[in-house]
């Protein structure tokens, strides 16, 4: 397939996308309402920083941290691997690969086009978090921090969906591959900073976190958002989040094509 | 009466018995997975601790014996509970309930008994074994009486857990697309994971209120801890069991009505 097919197809796959995601808005809101953890976590931290703060965050620290947790988590999350996992079972990727445009450009509109859905959740958390602990703690300050954030987001959405496409393309090779998920979501709660700030872990671990994945899917974007970093850290991080999609990208293609070449649906 | 229920118990149990002796890899899995999620709770119990001795009056040790009631009860809602009641939400969906409602047998005791995923049990030993290392921890062991107090609570967690899941599945009745709603209780169950008290601090005691009265969490796991470190007062324990006791009665009221609500495939 041509790169001109592609980007001849794209539009027409995001508005199918988009109106799908229309129609299961209420499936939409409780998938929403069960991410929830980041509060349990704010409510948690304002606790034990009650009366003395923790490393360098304060009880409003905590807040415009979880809350931007929790709008970041809607912006950057992706479940094509339980997807994929889906369809090989069913054996309806068969119909998927019929089509002329790889399945995997399909994945990502799909994903690509609920956003405007999530934006609509995102932003109002993002408003509450402006009006508890004020602009200069809940967005970024300059117009370079908002940037930096956006590309943040963007490179966090990218390592996630590529990561659910190569474990989702390990299911070709295995019957299933959701424990393999469920042990890539447990490394990501303990090590993006989804639970905690990375910030507050002793450093030698910390130092081994900086070269996982896991921080830039949601970490970094988060401490972009509340302005934990310099311009020249934010940079230094940013490149080492795109060497992630980079690295991810080619992995995740090739398992998929050397899976798909395995795929044996019902008559196939 | 009763030992036609208890017969019929324990083909089903046989049922699922056999049908997980088929997949013995699933142990392993189980295991491994069951541990996994264990290292999630805890990764933030330990950076928690890390810097402070004690939160709202609960040392790392006594928050342990939280995390191992969660990690127990969690077992026994994926292991006995989740099971059987998604399996009426696809009966419901599919049409198929008509056939659970013309056996000659209770219709809420058949579908909550009708699968049970006997390897999560391994979720239960991990609880078991967090409460050993806990009160290693504490340096001394539990009192007698509260070792007993804490199975009764044991019921009456599980009897909680099951009314607010039949409950949910009565829902199912009215918007049948639920299976998401399992995700939203699951996540909300999230909160159990630390004690009650914890929660105090914030919003004037409203959440602890909350998942006191409302959504009865702070008696599913932090009780059972209190009851074990021999610090739950007498009225907690007799107020939990009048409690979950009421609200497993006014589930079985919510079921029939639901029931009554039902439309089959056919008609």
């Amino acid at each position: 397939m041509s790169a001109r097919g592609v980007l001849r197809a794209l539009p027409t796959m995001l508005r199918v996308g988009f109106a799908e995601s229309i129609a299961y808005r209420a499936e939409m809101f409780v998938w929403v309402l069960s991410t929830t953890m980041p509060l349990v976590n704010m409510v948690l931290w304002m606790a034990v920083s009650k009366d003395a703060p923790v490393g360098n965050y304060g009880q409003v620290d905590f807040v415009s941290y979880f809350l931007a947790t929790f709008a970041v988590r809607q912006l950057t999350s992706a479940w094509a691997a339980w997807l994929i996992n889906w369809e090989v079972k069913q054996g309806t990727l068969a119909m998927r690969l019929l089509r002329p445009v790889s399945p995997l450009w399909a994945y990502a509109s799909e994903n690509v086009a609920g956003f405007p859905m999530r934006v609509v959740v995102a932003v109002p958390v993002v408003l509450v978090s402006v009006a508890l602990v004020g602009a200069d703690k809940a967005v970024p300050q300059h117009a370079w921090g908002w940037a930096l954030f956006l590309l943040a987001v963007l490179g966090g959405w990218a390592i996630t969906f590529l990561a659910n496409v190569a474990i989702g393309a390990l299911s070709l090779f295995m019957d299933s591959s959701q424990k393999m998920m469920e042990v890539w979501m447990v490394l990501f709660f303990v090590c993006s900073g989804y639970m905690y700030p990375v910030e507050l872990l002793p450093a030698g671990l910390r130092a081994v976190i900086d070269w996982l994945p896991f921080r830039y899917q949601m970490g970094l974007p988060v401490e972009l958002m509340t302005s934990a970093h310099d311009l020249p850290t934010a940079l230094g991080l940013l490149a080492r989040q795109w060497a992630w999609v980079l690295g991810m990208g080619v992995l995740a293609v090739t398992l998929w094509k050397q899976g798909v070449k395995r795929f044996a649906a019902f008559g196939g | 009466m009763v030992r036609r229920y208890l017969r019929l118990l324990g083909v089903q149990l046989k049922a699922s018995g056999l049908q997980a002796l088929q997949y013995r890899a699933d142990f392993l899995t189980e295991g491994f997975t069951s541990l996994c999620w264990v290292f999630t709770a805890l990764a933030p119990l330990f950076v928690v601790y890390g810097r402070r001795p004690a939160v709202e009056g609960w040392t790392f040790g006594e928050s342990l014996l939280v995390v191992g009631w969660f990690t127990l009860l969690q077992g026994v809602l994926e292991g006995a509970i989740n099971p059987s009641l998604t399996g009426v939400v696809e009966h419901i969906r599919k049409g198929t309930l008509d056939f659970v409602l013309l056996k000659p047998a209770d219709a809420q005791f058949l579908v909550s008994t009708q699968r049970f995923l006997p390897w999560r049990a391994f979720n239960v030993l991990t609880g078991l074994g967090l409460f050993v290392y806990a009160f290693m921890l504490l340096g001394r062991g539990p009192s007698p009486l509260g070792v007993l107090a804490s199975v009764l609570l044991l019921g009456t967690s599980t009897l909680l857990l099951y009314s607010l899941w039949i409950l949910t599945v009565s829902a199912a009745f009215f918007v049948v697309r639920v299976d998401n709603l399992t995700f939203l209780f699951s996540s909300i169950f999230d909160f159990a994971r630390w004690p009650s008290s914890v929660f105090k601090g914030v919003a004037r005691g409203a959440l602890t209120l909350v998942f006191t009265y409302v959504i009865p969490l702070a008696l599913m796991t932090t009780f059972p801890a209190e009851a074990m470190l021999g610090r739950l007062p007498t009225v907690s324990l007799a107020g939990a069991v009048v409690g979950s006791a009421l609200f497993a009665w006014v589930a079985r009221r919510v079921w029939i009505r639901s029931i009554g609500h039902y439309t089959s495939a056919s008609s």
